[in-house]
C-alpha cells in the first residue's frame, strides 16, 4: 500500500495539533533515511542526546547550505548580518557565547535576569488586568504573545516610549520565520519583512552606537563595551546577537505559554494546584518542555564524518532532524512517557535542546513562563477551553497554536 | 535457603556502615531506598553528620562556603543509629563484630567498610607540628586553614602540585595572597594527567603569579623560637620564607584498624570484586563485608580488569550505592560496579574534568581546541583504544568521549571534529613518569544507557 513518507507526514499540516502517534511511529526506526539525499531522522531520547553532544555534528549554516535543501530547510534571510552563534561551531560558537553570557548571566551579571521579576509580574498584572470586562479572550494575542517581547525590549534595553514601534518591527519578522510561511508568501508580506528588518536593523544600531562608550545598566550596553579575554564584538556581531536574541526568545516562549495553559486546561486538577501553589510552577514548566515543547525538533545539523547510529552509518555531509519531541516521549526513557505528570522524579527532558548550542536563554525563559502560568492560574475564575483542538500554526518546527481561545467567570 | 536468608536479612537483619562519610550515608540511603528494614548503624571518627569535602580545598578557602555548613543533603529517610566521634578499631569476622574505641562492640550480619583516606603527613613528625603547617581533608583541618589566610599570611608555601595542592594554590591567588608550589615532577598535575597537559597547568599557575618550582622536594621545615613555620628548605638548596605551608602529598588509607582481621587490607586499600565484597588476605571472597568508596580497590572491566583505587567523589557514590544493593539482594540480582572513573576540578578560573583513567594513556591527542588557548579536549589512548579523555573549559563534549571509552573506539582519531587544529591531527607522548603497562588480551565493552540495561559484551583477544 503506498504511504506517505514519514517526512511527509511530520511537517504535514493535518497532524499539527497532534503529532505524538506520528512521532511514536517514527521511534520504531530510530534512525530513519527515506531517500536519497534527504535527512536521517533521529528519534530517540538517547541517541538524540548523543548526537547533540556529538563533535562530529555541525551547526555551521554554510556546512547546511552544502548538504542541500530539505523539507525544513530554513535559509532564513540574515539581513547582511554575519551568522549568529546559533548557526556556528566551536570555536566562533564558544567565542561569541562566552561574550554574550558575560552580558546575560553569572559571574559577570548574576542578577540580570532575576532583576527583571519584578517588571516581568508587572507586565503580567497590567496585561491579565487589561482583560477588563470580557468574559473570553484569545491568550496568545491578548497575552503569550505580547509579554515576552516586552521583556526582551526591557532586557536589552529598548526605552519604553519604542516598545510600540519595535514590536511593529518584530511581528511580521517572526512570521516569515516559518518555512511554510515563507513559501506560500505572497510579494507584499515578503517586502514588508524586508523593510521591518531594516528599520529595525536601523533602530538597533542607533540604540548600540548610544550606548558604546556611554554605558547603561541594559544587555546592549554589555555587548557593545565587553572587552573581557576574548576581545570585543564587532557592531555586526552586536546586531547579529540581538537579533537572535529576540527572535530565538520570541515564538518559543509564545508557544511555552501558549501549551501550558492548554495542558493545565486539559488538566484542571493540576491547575487547581497551581492556583494554590505558584511554586508549583516550576516543575510544570520543566514537565511541560518535556510534554509539548515549543521546539519540535532541531533541522540544522549536519555530519562531518560518517557517524553511527544503532548499526545505521550516517555518511559525511548528511542533514540529521533531531526531533526533540519524540525523544522527550520515548519510554525507554520516560515512563509513561504520554501522560503530564510534574510529579515526575527526574525531568531530563530535550526542550532546551542539550550540548553545547544548549538554550542560552532557558533561565529567562523559565522565569517567564513560570510567572505566566502561575498568575494566569491564579486570576482566571474558572477558565476552560472555547475550543479543543485550538487552532495551530503551519510551522512544524516551531510548534503552537495560532489562537487559545478561552472563556472565564472574571478575574480575581 | 540462601533466598531466606536475604528475605531474612531485608527483614530483621543488622548490617554496620564503618565511615560515616559520603560513601556510607549513600549506602546507607539505598540500603533502606530499595527496602532494608532491619537495623542500620552508622560508625564514624568525625564528631560531625556527613559532610561533603570538595568544597574544602574551593569555596570554602575563599570565604564563599562555611567550613562548617558543607552538610551533604539526605536524600532519603535512613532511620539509623549514629555512632559519631568514635572510631572503630578492630574487626572480628568469624564473631561479626566490630570493636570500637570506646571498648564497645558492634554485632552486624553484613558490614560495609567506607573509611575512606587521610591526607598523608609531612614524614618529620617535629616539623610537622610547627604552627603553620597545615593537612587539608577535614572540616577542621579547612577551618583552621581559612582562618589564617584569611588573617593575611605573608607568604604560602604549597608541598605537592597534584589537585588539591593546586587548588590551594589558585583560592590563594584569587585571595591575593603570595604563593609558591614545590612539586618534585615537572609539572603541576603531572601524574594525573600527564606531561603535555601538566605544563599547561604550570602555565596556568605561573601566569596567575604563582611562584612554581619543579623539579624540586623539600628538605626540611625551619621553625621559629616559639614553633611557628618560618621558611621552607628545598633539594635546590634554596630557603623560601613562608609563614603558612600546606602539605599535599597524597593519602593514607584508613585501614590500620583491620590490621589483623584476615581481610586483605593494607595500605593501598582494600581490596574487592567488581560486586564490592571485600576478598581476605587469601584472596578469596568474602560474603558478608563489601567495601565502597576511597578506600576501595576494585577490578574495573572496561580496563582490563586493573584494580582501581578512585579517589573521586562520583565514584564513593556510585560504589556505595552499588554495595548497598548487592548487600540486600540475591546473587543474580547483583550489579558490578561499572562505574566510569570520573573527575572534575577547578583552578585559576578554569573548569577541569576528565572521564576514563588518563595515567593508563601512553599517547595523547588534542581532538579539540588547543592547548595554548587552554581551552580543549584531549584524548587519551593505549593499545590502539581510547582509554580517557579530559577536558579545559570544555566539558561539554565529555559525554561523547565517555562513550567511545565504554565502546572501546579505536585510537588515534581519525575522523574529524568540530575545532580540529592542526596540532591535534597526530597523536603525541602523553609523557606520564612511570606509564602503567596494562596487558594484550581479550577486551570487554559497555552497551546500554540506564544502569538497569548496561551490559558487558567480551570480545575476544585478536591475534
Ligand atoms: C579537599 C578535598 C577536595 C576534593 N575535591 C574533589 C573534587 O573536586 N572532585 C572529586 O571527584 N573528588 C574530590 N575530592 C575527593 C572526595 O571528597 C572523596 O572521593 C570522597 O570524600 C570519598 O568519600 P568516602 O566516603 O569514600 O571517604 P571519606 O570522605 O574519606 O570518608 C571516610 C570517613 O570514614 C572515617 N573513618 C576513617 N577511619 C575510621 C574508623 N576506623 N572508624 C570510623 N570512622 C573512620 C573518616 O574520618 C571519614 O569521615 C576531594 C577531597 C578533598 C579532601
Ligand atoms: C520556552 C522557550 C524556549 C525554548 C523551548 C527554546 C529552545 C531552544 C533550543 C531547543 C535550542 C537549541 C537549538 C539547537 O541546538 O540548534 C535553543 C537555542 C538558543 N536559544 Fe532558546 N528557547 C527558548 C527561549 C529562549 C529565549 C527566551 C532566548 C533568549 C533570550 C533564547 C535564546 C537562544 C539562543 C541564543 C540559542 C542558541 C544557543 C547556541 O547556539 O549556543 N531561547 N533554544
Amino acid at each position: 500500500m503506498p504511504h506517505a513518507s514519514m517526512t511527509r507526514r511530520i511537517t504535514d499540516f493535518a497532524n499539527r495539533a497532534d503529532p505524538y502517534p506520528v512521532y511514536e511511529e517514527l521511534r520504531s526506526t530510530p534512525v530513519l533515511h527515506e531517500e536519497e539525499g534527504g535527512p536521517y531522522i533521529i528519534s530517540s531520547y538517547y541517541d538524540i542526546k548523543a548526537l547533540l553532544h556529538d563533535p562530529r555534528v555541525s551547526s555551521d549554516a554554510a556546512n547546511l547550505a552544502a548538504a542541500g535543501d530539505d523539507a525544513l530547510a530554513s535559509t532564513e534571510e540574515t539581513g547582511g548580518l554575519p551568522p549568529s552563534f546559533l548557526r556556528l561551531d566551536p570555536p566562533e560558537h564558544d567565542r561569541l557565547r562566552r561574550i554574550a553570557n558575560s552580558a546575560f548571566g553569572p559571574p559577570h551579571r548574576p542578577r540580570r535576569i532575576d532583576g527583571l521579576r519584578g517588571q516581568m509580574r508587572e507586565i503580567v498584572t497590567e496585561l491579565i488586568d487589561a482583560f477588563g470586562d470580557a468574559r473570553e479572550i484569545d491568550v496568545v494575542d491578548r497575552f503569550a504573545y505580547p509579554f515576552p517581547v516586552t521583556v526582551i525590549c526591557r532586557l536589552l534595553g529598548v526605552p519604553r516610549e519604542d516598545e510600540p514601534r519595535f514590536r511593529a518591527w518584530v511581528d511580521p519578522l517572526v512570521a516569515t520565520l516559518d518555512p511554510e510561511t515563507r513559501r506560500g508568501t505572497d510579494a507584499d508580506a515578503a517586502t514588508a519583512a524586508r523593510e521591518a528588518r531594516m528599520q529595525l536593523g536601523m533602530y538597533l544600531s542607533g540604540l548600540v552606537e548610544e550606548r558604546a562608550g556611554e554605558p547603561r545598566d541594559d544587555l546592549l550596553s554589555d555587548l557593545v563595551n565587553s572587552r573581557g579575554p576574548d576581545g570585543s564584538l564587532t557592531m555586526m556581531e552586536v546586531l547579529s546577537t540581538a537579533v537572535l536574541l529576540l527572535i530565538a526568545g520570541h515564538e518559543t516562549t509564545v508557544n511555552l505559554i501558549t501549551n501550558g495553559m492548554l495542558t493545565l486546561l486539559r488538566h484542571p486538577e493540576i491547575l487547581r494546584r497551581l492556583r494554590e501553589d505558584p511554586g508549583l510552577s516550576v516543575n510544570i514548566v520543566e514537565e511541560l518542555l518535556r510534554y509539548e515543547p515549543p521546539v519540535q525538533l532541531v533541522p540544522q545539523r549536519t555530519c562531518i564524518a560518517d557517524i553511527e547510529v544503532r548499526g545505521v552509518t550516517i555518511p559525511k555531509g548528511s542533514r540529521i532532524w533531531l526531533v526533540l519531541a519524540a525523544g522527550n516521549r520515548d519510554p525507554e526513557r520516560f515512563e509513561d512517557p504520554g501522560r503530564f505528570d510534574p510529579d515526575r522524579g527526574d525531568i531530563q527532558h530535550l526542550g532546551f535542546g542539550s550540548g553545547i548550542h544548549s538554550c542560552f536563554g532557558a533561565p529567562l525563559a523559565r522565569l517567564e513562563t513560570q510567572i505566566a502560568l502561575s498568575e494566569l492560574a491564579r486570576r482566571l475564575v474558572d477558565p476552560r477551553l472555547v475550543e479543543d483542538p485550538p487552532p495551530y500554526r503551519p510551522n512544524a518546527v516551531l510548534r503552537g497554536p495560532r489562537h487559545l481561545g478561552i472563556a472565564f467567570e472574571g478575574l480575581r | 535457603m540462601a533466598a531466606d536468608y536475604v528475605e531474612w536479612l531485608r527483614r530483621e537483619g543488622r548490617i554496620v556502615i564503618v565511615g560515616a562519610s559520603l560513601a556510607g550515608l549513600r549506602a546507607a540511603e539505598t540500603l533502606r531506598a530499595e527496602g532494608f528494614a532491619g537495623e542500620l548503624t552508622l560508625i564514624g571518627d568525625e564528631p560531625y553528620e556527613p559532610y561533603d569535602r570538595p568544597p574544602l580545598s574551593k569555596s570554602v578557602l575563599l570565604g564563599k562556603a562555611s567550613p562548617h555548613h558543607t552538610e551533604l543533603p539526605h536524600r532519603w529517610e535512613t532511620d539509623a543509629k549514629w555512632r559519631l566521634g568514635v572510631a572503630a578499631a578492630g574487626l572480628d569476622l568469624t564473631a561479626r563484630r566490630v570493636r570500637l574505641a570506646d571498648g564497645d562492640e558492634v554485632e552486624f550480619d553484613r558490614l560495609l567498610i567506607a573509611t575512606g583516606v587521610r591526607a598523608r603527613p609531612w614524614p618529620k613528625e617535629e616539623e610537622a607540628r610547627l604552627e603553620g603547617v597545615f593537612l587539608l581533608r577535614t572540616r577542621e583541618d579547612a577551618a583552621a586553614l581559612y582562618r589564617r589566610l584569611k588573617a593575611g599570611p605573608r607568604r604560602v608555601f604549597v608541598i605537592g602540585a597534584g589537585f588539591a595542592g593546586s587548588e590551594v594554590a589558585s583560592a590563594c591567588r584569587e585571595s591575593g595572597i603570595p604563593v609558591t608550589v614545590a612539586e618534585r615532577a615537572g609539572a603541576p598535575l603531572v601524574g594525573a594527567l600527564g606531561g603535555v597537559v601538566g605544563a599547561v597547568a604550570a602555565d596556568l599557575q605561573t601566569e596567575n603569579g604563582v611562584d612554581l618550582r619543579t623539579h624540586v622536594t623539600v628538605t626540611a621545615l625551619e621553625g621559629d623560637s616559639v614553633g611557628r613555620v618560618r621558611a621552607v628548605h628545598l633539594s635546590d638548596e634554596t630557603v623560601v620564607e613562608a609563614d603558612v605551608v600546606v602539605v599535599s602529598l597524597g593519602s593514607v588509607r584508613n585501614t590500620e584498624w583491620l590490621t589483623g582481621s584476615g581481610l586483605g587490607a593494607g595500605p593501598r586499600g582494600i581490596a574487592c570484586d567488581a560486586g564490592c565484597r571485600a576478598f581476605d588476605f587469601r584472596g578469596i571472597v568474602t560474603d558478608d563485608v563489601f567495601v565502597a568508596g576511597d578506600v576501595a580497590r576494585s577490578p574495573h572491566a572496561l580496563f582490563g580488569y586493573q584494580f582501581l583505587s578512585l579517589e573521586h567523589w562520583g565514584n564513593a557514590v556510585a560504589q556505595a550505592e552499588t554495595a548497598a544493593h548487592n548487600m540486600i539482594c540475591h546473587g543474580a540480582e547483583r550489579r558490578p560496579h561499572l562505574w566510569m572513573p570520573a573527575f572534575w576540578s577547578s583552578m585559576f578560573g578554569v573548569n577541569i574534568k576528565s572521564v576514563g583513567v588518563p595515567p593508563m594513556g601512553e599517547q595523547l591527542m588534542i581532538t579539540q581546541g588547543s592547548l595554548a588557548e587552554r581551552r580543549f579536549v584531549g584524548v587519551y589512548g593505549c593499545k590502539g583504544r581510547i582509554v580517557a579523555a579530559v577536558t579545559f573549559d570544555n566539558a561539554r563534549w565529555l559525554e561523547f568521549y565517555q562513550r567511545q571509552i565504554e565502546r572501546g573506539a579505536p585510537f588515534p582519531v581519525e575522523y574529524p571534529t568540530l575545532d580540529r587544529r592542526p596540532e591535534g591531527r597526530r597523536p603525541v607522548d602523553a609523557d606520564f613518569p612511570d606509564p602503567s603497562l596494562p596487558t594484550h588480551g581479550p577486551m570487554v565493552t559497555l552497551s546500554g544507557y540506564s544502569p538497569a540495561d548496561q551490559q558487558l559484551v567480551f570480545h575476544p583477544a585478536r591475534h
